[in-house]
């Protein structure tokens, strides 16, 4: 009895091994996601790109992932593990595991590494990223419109340069339609806490706040916001669901093209380093169908989409006056250039509050 | 009918050591029938789990450094708990070791600070946990206030401090606003042990605490007091054992290797200082405690147990795309288990029957 147990241990294994070295010549492309893959949110859009990606090339192909990964001590080990199983181009989605790619690159120079929402680079290490602040310019325009109250809330993250040029987008693009509108901002200095969401969501409406905007990930402010009859806006995904009749539109992030074409370009021997920062133009993220608005609001935000997308319009269009009331340098030619939005840290005129941190 | 549990008369020598490995076996049990339930072929899966991360010197590197926190903040917590000191908080005193050591890094930084700079952090970073520990103890003895409340509550502080620290006055200029210092120079970092893996010095001082644990609870009369006020706190008055004296002493001994195991991670394998260095440590070390039985080698052995467990989790996520939170399932069925084998050792079960006739009218 013993014996044939182990003779079908043995033979087991030996069939995993057998359907390894099938799979062998197929590229291995590992993920790296930040937290469970859910039914939405950031990670839950990077493994939907992923899905994309099996679908395109799933015969060439073999993708693995690692969910919930501290973005802490344990990365690091994660990240190499992927590489100890054979993965060759690894995609870590979240800007907390820049340096751990980092050391892992250097470690391993014949493996390539796509880093979301960094700034460190290496010869096999890409950064690529999104302009969501196109997004939130749209966002602007659609809260002012909307806003009967003068005052929208916006639930902050983290106070990094990606959420305040988002925040300085909004502002910019609603003083277009009402000069003196307010905005009340509250950082929950979480991307993912459905109470602590909820709680800034009370709290702003509670301030007079009529459209609530958020950079967190959870639907809890869009269900607030749908209980107290006010407007909201998603984030990631799509959350129509949990707002029927509350979601204006929601930034979608559709990583799916770019993650295809990486992909290709590895499967093709091209593959190079570089650094993408993709808007509207390169299908970098998507805006979920604009709702519960008039036609003619609905026709508003559109134009200002057809018009960013085609580099007509540029949210951070100088002249740009900061908070100290002293107008920002203009690097960019007419607009603000990539530096100054990738490290923005200051906050527009006309934002009645402070910068954590300033 | 009723079914209560009866406290043993006597308990068994032979069962309270082989009580966790019955639990190990059951737990193997139920893993096999749960990977079975989700199509897994169960023996590649415990396969992956606890043989493939034991088989190459990567994987062993890999539990050795989980395992390194862990096993550091445990030997401190068993002390508290061999005395009836009750320090939840060593996750906070984890972090403010962490923050306490960064300090000197983030001001020599760039400087041409020689090799002195990593031992004041170690240093440093022992104190400053000792001292943070100290607070609940003090209030304790003083006060009467519950350490377990006070300790719990001040991990809360630690990581506000370190989060207003980190996005405020030590942030990296270069580092477009992120919250993260910028890295540790060479001299502030732990150095690695095998050129080009990641096990780093602080492994040796790991087993380095658990000989002095075990020399302190052995051989010592500190360690036999400390024993006696957990085990006999009567018996102990009797003998002039000083019970308030002993919880400042297991509070700062906790504190010491919480904070001393805080700056190991952040001036090891992280690297730099940012919110979000411990993933639990403090709390998951209390698991380790008492899975070790309080006892230095046991903890030893748990540790680095507990450690394979995550190393294998993850090798069973990529090898055989099971979900993480199969991983999460099998730490929380081996911790049931493990307590209820436990209580089965001082406990046994008994039907009793309190109201027999009333119970045989209805059947």
């Amino acid at each position: 009895m013993r014996k044939s147990l182990l003779a079908l241990a043995a033979g087991l294994l030996l069939a995993g091994s057998v359907s390894a070295v099938s799979a062998a010549d197929k590229l291995k492309v590992g993920f790296i996601y930040l937290g469970p893959i859910g039914d939405l949110g950031w990670t839950y859009q990077h493994d939907l790109a992923r899905q994309a990606l099996v679908k395109e090339l799933g015969d060439q192909i073999e993708t693995t992932y690692l969910e919930n990964v501290p973005e802490g001590p344990d990365a690091e080990r994660s990240i190499e593990q992927l590489v100890r199983a054979g993965n060759k181009l690894i995609f870590t989605t979240s800007f907390g595991y820049m340096d751990p790619t980092l050391k892992v690159a250097k470690k391993y120079p014949n493996v390539h590494f796509e880093h979301a929402t960094g700034y460190k680079r290496n010869p096999n290490m890409s950064t690529y990223s999104a302009r969501w602040y196109q997004g939130r310019y749209i966002q602007g325009l659609i809260a002012a419109k909307m806003s009967k109250s003068g005052v929208l809330g916006y639930i902050g993250s983290f106070p990094i340069p990606e959420v305040v040029s988002g925040i300085n987008a909004t502002i910019l693009a609603a003083q277009t339609i009402k000069p003196d509108i307010k905005v009340k901002i509250i950082w929950a200095n979480t991307w993912f806490d459905p109470g602590k969401e909820a709680d800034a969501a009370k709290a702003l409406i509670d301030q007079g706040a009529d459209v609530i905007m958020q950079h967190t990930d959870s639907p809890a402010a869009m269900q607030i916001a749908s209980e107290r009859g006010k407007l909201a806006f998603g984030q990631d995904s799509e959350m129509i669901k949990f707002g029927p009749k509350t979601q204006l539109t929601s930034i979608l992030d559709t990583w799916g093209p770019y993650y295809i074409e990486r992909v290709k370009a590895e499967l093709a021997g091209t593959w190079k380093s570089q650094d993408s920062w993709g808007g509207l133009d390169s299908h970098m993220f998507a805006m979920a169908p604009y709702t519960n608005m008039p036609d003619e609001v609905k026709k508003l935000a559109e134009d200002a989409q057809t018009a960013i997308t085609a580099g007509k319009l540029h949210p951070f269009k100088c002249p740009i006056v900061g908070q100290d009331g002293k107008p920002v340098e203009c690097k960019g030619g007419d607009h603000l250039d990539d530096g100054q939005i990738l490290g923005m840290n200051f906050y527009v005129k006309g934002i009645d509050d402070k910068l954590p941190g300033k | 009918m009723q079914l209560v549990l009866e406290k043993r008369a006597e308990r068994s020598g032979t069962i309270a050591l082989v009580s966790p490995l019955i639990a190990i076996g059951l737990t193997v049990v139920t893993m096999v029938i749960l990977f079975a339930i989700l199509g897994k072929n169960p023996l590649l899966a415990l396969h992956a789990y606890f043989i493939a991360p034991l088989t190459d010197g990567y994987s062993l590197q890999e539990i050795a450094v989980k395992a390194t926190p862990l096993v550091m903040i445990a030997i401190g917590l068993s002390l508290c708990y061999l005395a009836n000191a009750w320090n939840i908080g060593a996750e906070g005193q984890f972090l403010i070791g962490a923050v306490a050591g960064s300090w000197i890094a983030v001001k020599t930084q760039g400087t041409d600070a020689g090799a002195w700079v990593l031992p004041a952090m170690l240093v440093l970073a022992a104190a400053a946990g000792a001292l943070y520990a100290l607070i609940p103890a003090i209030c304790k003895v003083k006060f009467g206030a519950s350490e377990i409340l006070t300790s719990l509550m001040l991990v809360y502080v630690a990581d506000l401090f370190l989060d207003y620290l980190v996005r405020g006055p030590w942030r990296d200029p270069n580092g477009f606003n992120f919250p993260t210092t910028a890295e540790f120079d060479p001299v502030a970092t732990v150095p690695l042990l095998i050129e080009g893996g990641r096990l780093h010095l602080g492994s040796i001082i790991a087993l380095l605490v658990v000989a002095a644990a075990a020399i302190l609870l052995g051989r010592t009369i500190k360690g036999f007091e400390i024993r006696v006020v957990g085990a006999a706190p009567r018996a102990a008055r009797f003998g002039g054992f000083n019970a308030n004296q002993l919880i400042i002493l297991t509070f700062a001994i906790s504190g010491a290797l919480a904070g001393l195991a805080g700056i190991i991670e952040v001036a090891g394998p992280v690297g730099h200082l940012q919110p979000g260095i411990s993933p639990g440590y403090g709390f998951t070390a209390i698991i380790v405690a008492f899975l070790g039985r309080l006892n230095p080698l046991g903890i030893l052995i748990a540790g680095l147990f507990l450690a394979l467990t995550f190393i294998g989790g993850e090798q069973a996520q990529i090898a055989m795309k099971i979900p993480l939170d199969v991983t999460k399932v099998f730490q929380g069925i081996l911790l049931f288990y493990v307590l209820a084998c436990d209580s089965l050792i001082l406990y046994r079960f008994k039907l009793s029957f309190p109201n027999r006739q009333v119970a045989s009218g209805t059947h």
